[in-house]
């Protein structure tokens, strides 16, 4: 039996996108595969790996587990849109210069699973990042510089602007 | 991704009554989907038999907290993070708040729902054991109108509950009484973030003048469904707590809990943990509280 197709419209990093998909497609391979945006990876297609990490109406998904007709309407924020006019978010910026990335499939997930905990706790601690990051995992780095870049990253945010400092003055 | 998205039909009916009408007009033919956390794992697997689908996320009226003087309801579509996130169950049910932030992943939490954790009826559930000791009920509805349950008969086997097919887990109601109660909740898993209990076990007792005058004590991965040790519980009300006491609540534990070897645990292993996690509150018991 063939079920019907559903036309969906949301919102992916800003940008209103139509799709006419299976409603039980997963919003992963919706992404990848009808929007062409490969960024969220797929490792254990369970929601325990946190590979498909994406933030669906501001909160942290795994896109594994949404049928897209749940988004639909939703505003999905995917890692393909954190970089700004060709500038890197700050926490990619910390990625690489803390070595937070190796062989990359776990990265996209990390950096919007970190985004989602920068945007509710800008000043979290170590344990808040461990926490926030515990439904991603890494294969490669041991996490230790995944938790010291979103702990970089987090101070460079916080840190005033030259024209705060000179007001705060 | 060994499932075949084509193969499901999935529909939004959008409201509650709209939602109860496709399962009275066609009974047993309707999945309900919340947060599909669990479908969408089987789905992918390719191991998802529900052929059609019916989505529940996003209906309002199955998504609230709600308290009265005496009670708390909690919507079924109610997620883990609304939960952690919910002033009034951290002041009185603060066993239910512990569960929601140990269930997966705050990605799982966001999306993961308590009726959907109740409905699944995994033995390793881990919203049961504090909803056993609160004495939770169980609201349930169809066009025939709505029904309450104890939660403890809610689950009848492995996978089984009392839900008819024309029905859906609505709210869950707990009596706000717990204030002055003593009150444990421990999980044991591999990893504290993620991990699927091996064992965990729930408690909460009245003390007063030194006897314990009320205590309930639950468990998840000890049976085919969570439950009560009502023999454990008997083996302690009604005095002081000594170490005579806590000898006769663990044989009387394990005596009443008939745990599994699986690929997370042993029934040995199991049984050993559950009544050392009952004596840890019970020993706590003879202190006085902080």
């Amino acid at each position: 039996m063939s079920a019907d197709w559903s036309a969906i419209e949301f919102v992916v990093n800003g940008e209103t996108r139509n799709v006419h998909v299976p409603p039980m497609k997963r919003l992963l391979d919706v992404l990848r595969e009808d929007l062409h945006l490969t960024g969220s990876k797929e490792g254990c297609g369970e929601g325990e790996c946190g590979s498909c990490s994406v933030r669906m109406n501001g909160e942290l998904v795994n896109s594994c587990l949404v049928p897209v007709l749940q988004a639909q309407g939703a505003c999905i924020q995917t890692v393909e849109g954190l970089a700004c006019d060709g500038e890197l978010h700050p926490l990619q910026q910390a990625f690489l210069h803390c070595g937070g990335a190796q062989c990359g499939i776990c990265t996209p997930g990390m950096l919007i699973a970190a985004t989602h905990l920068l945007t509710n706790n800008p000043h979290p601690t170590m344990a808040e990042i461990r926490e926030g990051l515990a439904g991603n995992l890494c294969r490669c780095t041991g996490f230790k510089r995944i938790f010291d870049s979103v702990l970089s990253a987090a101070a460079q945010i916080n840190e005033p602007t030259a024209q705060e400092a000179a007001h705060a003055r | 991704m060994r499932g075949n998205a084509e193969a499901h039909e999935l529909i939004a009916p959008g409201s509650l009554d709209a939602a109860l009408d496709l399962l009275a007009d066609e009974p047993g033919e309707w999945t309900p989907i919340a947060g599909g956390t669990e479908l969408m794992v089987a789905h992918a697997a390719g191991r998802l038999n529900a052929k059609r689908l019916m989505s529940l996320w996003g209906i309002q009226a199955l998504r609230f907290i709600e308290t009265t003087e005496g009670n708390i309801v909690i919507g079924a579509c109610t997620t883990f993070r609304d939960l952690r996130a919910s002033g009034a169950v951290a002041a009185d049910f603060p066993l239910l708040a512990q569960a929601a932030s140990w269930i997966g992943s705050i990605a799982n939490q966001s999306r993961a729902t308590l009726g959907g954790n109740l409905v699944n009826g995994s033995p390793a559930a881990d919203s049961s054991p504090a909803l056993l000791v609160y004495d939770a009920e169980i609201e349930l509805a169809s066009v025939r109108g709505k029904r309450r349950v104890p939660y403890a008969e809610f689950h009848t086997g492995y996978k089984r509950t009392v839900l008819e097919r024309d029905e859906l887990v609505y709210a869950i109601h707990m009596p706000r009484r717990f204030a002055r109660h003593r009150q444990y909740l421990r999980k044991v898993g591999t990893r504290r973030a993620m991990a699927i209990s091996k064992v965990a076990l729930a408690a909460n007792a009245l003390v007063e003048n030194g006897s314990v005058c009320e205590i309930r004590v639950a468990a998840a991965s000890l049976a085919a469904f969570p439950t009560r040790l009502y023999r454990a519980e008997d083996a302690v009300r009604g005095g002081a707590v000594s170490t005579e006491v806590i000898r006769a609540a663990r044989r009387a534990l394990l005596a009443e809990v008939v745990p599994i070897d699986d690929i997370r645990s042993t029934a040995d292993y199991r049984k050993c943990v559950a009544a050392n996690l009952l004596e840890e509150f019970l020993v706590g018991l003879q202190t006085e509280p902080r």
